[in-house]
């Protein structure tokens, strides 16, 4: 039975009314196992070796989804969870995650998941993974997401990240190993405030040719906080990749953007982009043509920003 | 009514300090349809801008149906129903066409009102209901979503500044069209600035601004020819084998 902390984050972190949802369902709370359903062609199964769950999602699986969200409520409580997805041939498959830390005490809640993704030949994923912390507490809400991937043939990836909220310290890391005519889009969306961490690490490897990818991060930095960005792609075949980094920044912030691209082959091509900044004084201004306070017109720009 | 008394603008930038406008006056009727035109630098925008409150007025008064703009934020001066149409509109990232108009409406407008929003633009409303306003659209589609924003806020003070520039001959009569449609229901006091004569012959007014002053005002009729007589070149000191 779900309290309404849980039911509130699970909305939050994995869209989950009432902590409902069709298809494939993994719960865990506070270290546990909270809730579990398979559905007709997805499986899920408790490591035996460590903390965390094998997913597997049969060849040509279409129109399923897998919802795994993580939920921290127990101050000072630290988890660490390995979650391994095995997607068939040509599968087609929606997988949401998240982690919600509420935090009430003084001592440091931690989420550390690592993810790993297997792909097979021509699947098409859609991973979306949401982070947020809440509670009044002194201690810091620390999340430290770890995602592997690995696509073969024709395998296609979209995964968008959100870190909306209330966490006070994440380090982030991603890597991404293509193969022949793969496909991965990245979207990285972080807002920090206060005296809050951001640290976010990305390797993605083109290895086979025709492979592409296109790494989007968006990020807004507030109060004093702090973010560091260091997306890297490399160049191993004939492939296309696109970095941008686009971050706003507000009040004492500080962020950091090292955009590295390698290529190895001469028909290898990349390009990134980054721009840090405040919001466009133009943009303020023509808002508050519009009627909008100079407050709501913020909002309403950081809204569409990490829409 | 509109009505502005020895308006002036004064700015300090690296070249030193320069009159933008000088002791303006101007008086506009509710309802009618003026065009501000003139030559480039003469003040046109400041103008506008300073209406809508974007320009810091060194002196004079705003007075819009009897009340002062002048010491009103640029938000308090929205509220009192001006509005002004950027000359050159900044982008949004992230931030959806439809999402747009329903703020510069004040309110969530449905998908037929969004539609018929574009549509007076001359934009395909099924094309870009779901676009960003960022980078990936054209000057001139940027432009035309910004002309959209006023048609949506429905204020009873509409200022366009150059609505005509970077938009296509198709889209461009599509526009005026609609410049017509809200004279013609006496909608809201149009100001527009343009250089456009297809504009200009709409107007009940033209106003001539140079170098910072009214210099002159009237129907089209009878200054647009005055407007044609002095545009001989683009440099006053002109001689006859065409060296300065």
């Amino acid at each position: 039975m779900l309290n309404d902390v849980q039911k509130h984050i699970l909305e939050v972190v994995a869209a989950m009314k009432n902590g409902e949802t069709d298809g494939a369902v993994n719960i865990r709370i506070d270290g546990k196992k909270a809730h579990r359903v398979n559905s007709e062609h997805i499986r899920i199964e408790s490591k035996t070796d460590k903390d965390g769950i094998d997913i597997h999602i049969a060849p040509f699986t279409k129109h399923e989804s897998v919802h795994i969200p993580v939920v921290l409520t127990e101050s000072g409580f630290h988890d660490k969870v390995y979650n391994d997805f095995y997607i068939g041939e040509g599968a087609e498959v929606n997988i949401v995650a998240g982690c919600g830390i509420h935090n009430c005490g003084c001592d440091d809640s931690q989420h550390d998941g690592v993810h790993t993704f297997y792909v097979g030949k021509n699947a098409k994923v859609t991973y979306s993974e949401t982070h947020y912390g809440e509670g009044e507490g002194g201690g810091k809400r620390i999340l430290n997401p770890e995602t592997i991937l690995y696509l073969e043939e024709g395998a296609s990836v979209t995964l968008d990240t959100t870190q909306i909220k209330g966490v006070d310290d994440t380090k982030r890391y991603t890597k991404a190993v293509l193969g022949k005519d793969a496909e991965i889009v990245i979207t990285e969306k972080l807002l920090t405030h206060d005296n809050q961490y951001a640290e976010s690490e990305m390797d993605v490897f083109l290895n086979g040719e025709g492979s592409k990818t296109r790494v989007i991060s968006r990020s807004v930095a507030q109060d004093n906080s702090v973010q560091v960005f260091y997306p890297r792609v490399e160049g191993n075949a004939p492939c296309f990749g696109h970095v941008s980094c686009d971050a706003i920044i507000m009040g004492e912030a500080k962020v950091k953007a090292i955009p590295a691209i390698s290529c190895n082959h001469v028909d290898a091509g990349l390009i990134h982009e980054a721009a840090i900044g405040k919001i466009a004084g133009d943009q303020l201004l023509k808002l508050m043509t519009l009627g909008l306070t100079a407050e709501e017109a913020e909002e309403k720009i950081l809204e569409g920003f990490l829409r | 009514m509109l009505e502005i008394k020895n308006l002036s603008v004064t700015v300090n930038d690296e070249n030193g300090r320069a009159d933008i406008l000088k002791d303006i006056n101007l008086t506009v009727e509710d309802r009618k349809f003026i065009v501000i035109t003139g030559p480039n630098g003469g003040g046109k925008t400041t103008l506008a801008r300073a209406i809508m409150g974007l320009a810091p007025v060194t002196g004079g008064s705003i007075l819009w149906n009897g009340t002062e703009l002048a010491d009103k934020t640029v938000t308090e001066r929205a509220k009192l129903g001006v509005s002004y149409g950027f000359q050159q509109p900044p982008r949004f990232k992230g931030m959806k066409v439809a999402d747009l108009l329903s703020i510069a409406a004040g309110r969530k407008l449905n998908h037929d009102e969004t539609c018929s929003y574009l549509t007076k633009v001359g934009l395909c409303a099924r094309d870009y209901l779901d676009r960003d306003v960022d980078a990936s659209l054209s000057g001139g589609e940027v432009k035309r979503i910004e002309i959209a924003t006023i048609l949506a806020r429905k204020c009873p003070l509409m200022i366009f500044d150059e609505p005509e520039a970077g938009i296509d001959l198709w889209s461009f009569a599509r526009l005026t069209e609609t410049f017509s449609e809200i004279h013609a229901k006496k909608e809201a006091t149009i100001l527009i600035i343009s250089h456009q004569e297809r504009i200009i012959r709409l107007a009940d007014e033209i106003i001539l601004v140079a170098d910072g002053h009214v210099k002159d005002r009237g129907p089209a009729e009878k200054i647009y020819p005055q407007i044609l007589a002095d545009t001989v070149s683009g440099c006053n000191r002109l001689e006859v084998n065409g060296t300065c």
